[in-house]
């Protein structure tokens, strides 16, 4: 009987890796590429350079020698004692992606894309970013390369973000602000796709997160995959066992898919997304797009999408600029389907007070981003055992965010 | 017979290039678009293309941007788009081709959408963000309504692709004249001729070429190497400029630069 079972789950789990995505890039029906003709070519040939990359052991050598030496990986499992204490539950595990150079998980994927924009010989990068972490992570990967960048943001996150934006000109970046629509990362994402439409000859669009065309949900993804490979290796010798629950959050799904992945086939290890709540769950207050939203077409792929009846994408709200999107990736779509990963959400108060006290309690000051995740952690240790485990993936230094918070809470810096 | 066929049909054997016109619907009004698009038919202009306005578009530049937040801003639906159309129908028969996103298209669903457009009298769709791997659907579905779904070739297009392109295409081809966005460019590019000449041999389907064409210099240009001439940005323009002022004026004003635009496409020598 128990053979029977393991044989099932290694169909299952074979299935998984050589299905999804299909070859046209579906996730089930998400993902795909919508994307306007000129587009196509461009895509073609990234995909192609980057699946040879991927079976190349030069490129892996090169992309982890960076990622070790220049990033700082591995990043460390941290025991949350003090936090675990006060909550009473199981045990708490912080993924320490905040002390990767640059202060984001972002920096994984921006060095493994500068990489092979290089190896496609294009002398130019282009990004979109929201909370400017991949605007930074980018503009750090170009310069180390000495390649000239780009970054479109929107007004809007120009002013919640102005230190991003500051570091992105000290790196030697050009950050154009875009000013249609809500000023928010979906319009930068738009100025920097069309960005592209006219230059792809020689520019390599960096899309931030496992969100737009085929192949970019893919390959954004298996640049992500080492938090979760990291975690997998850490926990086992930290506890000699996998944990009961990963907890993440989840903008366009980058960071949660990334330490989600390794763990995918281990069908006892819960997946939790947590999503921005914002003020609360009429459309235009939050972007809690798994939570709350519909399938649709946004940005190249299908997924799910906060959009009105007509399809016009709606007003999203996030005191987190990095979650601030009515999108998201069409492989959480995908996992929510399944019923693989469950997507859950917390309100800007929550997550305020989870950077709070985070900090106090153990010394570090988590992106809002990530605040987000430890929030939801906060209500749900209480009412597990103590003899789980739970690992957060702390995706980012809350450094950023200190004018925001401080603003929110009434002080003036 | 589609009034976009029976078109170029009566264009060909004449053997002249079709022009036409770019406007986004409900900007500034969906009175005025319908004011428009019968005063580009009294003015010459052969077929209309009518931009569905979307939050979010990536295929379009920076002034049908503008022009979509400008229709949305008063809260226009697909619904009402479909009904402007059908009031156009009352008064004329001027062949009209709508440019709708996938996001939208997606959203109200194929088989609904070509229904209910076919019923409103509109004669087929561009679908700027939908390549050609992902449109089986619609153009399976327009086929049956004989509605027709024409599809984009862009410089980039690879041979493999233009093959597959002409192959599916529906009514004409639309080719992406400069690579890049809609906007305006002022040069159109010089391998444009050897490109249309080498897909004019792949297909007996008509070739229209937009994106760029902005000035009556241009459009004629274009004329002479292709079977359509679409302008859009610069009309989109010339009604933003008029936009203050009364819509009898702006219509006038706008129908006469598309005239001078029909004049020039058509006057090949
Ligand atoms: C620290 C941090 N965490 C999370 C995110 C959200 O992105 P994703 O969901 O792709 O990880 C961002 C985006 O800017 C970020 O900066």
């Amino acid at each position: 009987m128990k053979t029977m079972t393991n044989n099932n789950i290694n169909q299952s789990e074979a299935f998984y890796a050589q299905n999804v995505p299909d070859k046209s890039g579906h996730f089930g029906e998400y993902g795909g590429k919508f994307v306007p003709e000129t587009l196509m070519p461009a895509l073609e040939q990234l995909e192609k350079e980057y699946l040879k990359a991927k079976e190349d052991p030069i490129f892996n050598k090169e992309l982890k020698y960076y990622l070790n030496e220049y990033v700082g990986r591995p990043s460390p499992l941290y025991f949350a004692r003090r936090l675990t204490e006060k909550l009473n539950g199981p045990k708490i595990y912080l993924k320490r992606e905040d002390l990767n150079h640059t202060g984001a998980h972002k920096i994984n994927n921006t060095m493994g894309q500068v990489l092979l924009a290089i190896r496609m010989g294009k002398k130019r990068i282009i990004a979109e970013t929201g909370a400017g972490q991949h605007g930074v992570a980018t503009a750090t990967a170009a310069a180390m390369f000495g390649l000239e960048c780009d970054v479109y943001m929107g007004e809007e996150d120009i002013r919640r973000q102005s230190l991003n934006v500051f570091k992105m000109k000290l790196l030697g970046a050009n950050v154009i602000p875009v000013k249609t629509g809500s000023k928010t990362l979906k319009d930068a994402t738009n100025e920097a796709l069309r960005d592209w439409m006219s230059s792809v000859v020689n520019t390599h669009y960096i899309i931030g997160s496992v969100v737009g065309p085929h192949p970019y949900p893919v390959m954004v993804r298996d640049f992500q995959i080492v938090i979760g490979q990291e975690v997998r290796e850490q926990i086992q010798s930290a506890e000699g066992r996998l944990p009961d629950y990963i907890i993440a959050c989840v903008g366009g799904g980058s960071n949660a898919i990334g330490i989600f992945y390794p763990f995918i086939e281990d069908k006892d290890v819960k997946l939790i997304g947590v999503e921005a709540g914002g003020w609360g769950y009429d459309v235009g207050q939050h972007a809690a797009t798994l939570s709350c939203g519909e399938k649709g077409v946004l940005h190249g792929s299908l997924s799910y999408v906060l959009q009105d009846d007509d399809g016009q994408t709606s007003q999203v709200h996030s005191i987190s600029a990095g979650l601030d999107y009515p999108g998201v990736g069409p492989e959480h779509s995908y996992l929510k389907d399944i019923h693989r990963a469950d997507y859950v959400s917390v309100t800007d108060d929550e997550a305020v007070e989870a950077f709070s006290m985070c900090a106090r309690l153990e010394g570090i000051i988590p992106a809002l981003e990530a605040s987000h995740a430890i929030a939801y952690t906060v209500k749900f240790a209480p009412t597990l055992d103590k003899d789980k485990v739970i690992v957060i993936n702390l995706s980012g230094s809350g450094d950023k965010d200190s004018f925001e918070v401080a603003r929110k809470l009434g002080i003036d810096l | 017979m589609n009034r976009i066929d029976a078109k170029f049909k009566e264009l060909k054997e004449k053997g002249v290039p079709a022009f036409i016109p770019f406007i986004t619907a409900g900007d500034p009004s969906l009175d005025t678009t319908r004011e428009l698009i019968l005063e580009f038919d009294r003015r010459g202009a052969d077929m209309i293309e009518l931009g569905v306005p979307y939050s979010d578009p990536i295929a379009d530049g920076p002034v049908i941007q503008s022009s979509y937040y400008r229709a949305l801003s008063s809260g226009i639906k697909l619904a009402d788009i479909l009904e402007l159309v059908r009031d156009v129908r009352k008064k004329s028969e001027i062949p009209i081709v709508s440019m709708v996103s996938q996001s939208i298209l997606f959203k109200y669903g194929c088989k609904e959408f070509v229904k209910n457009a076919v019923n409103a009298g509109l004669d087929g769709a561009t679908i700027p963000d939908l390549p050609i791997e992902e449109a089986e659907e619609i153009i399976e579905a327009g086929k049956m309504k004989d509605f027709k779904v024409a599809c984009f070739i862009a410089p980039t297009t690879t041979d493999d692709r233009v093959d597959l392109i002409v192959r599916k295409s529906q009514g004409f081809l639309y080719y992406i004249s400069v690579v890049g966005i809609t906007g305006s460019k002022n040069e159109l590019a010089e391998e444009l001729t050897n490109n249309i000449r080498k897909i004019k041999k792949a297909t007996s389907l008509p070739v229209a070429l937009g994106f760029g064409i902005s000035t009556p210099e241009q459009a004629r240009t274009a004329g002479k190497i292709a079977d359509g001439v679409i302008v859009g940005s610069a009309i989109v323009r010339e009604i933003e400029k008029h936009s203050n002022q009364e819509s009898s004026i702006l219509v006038n004003k706008v129908g006469e630069f598309v005239e001078e635009l029909v004049n020039s496409t058509k006057n090949q020598n």
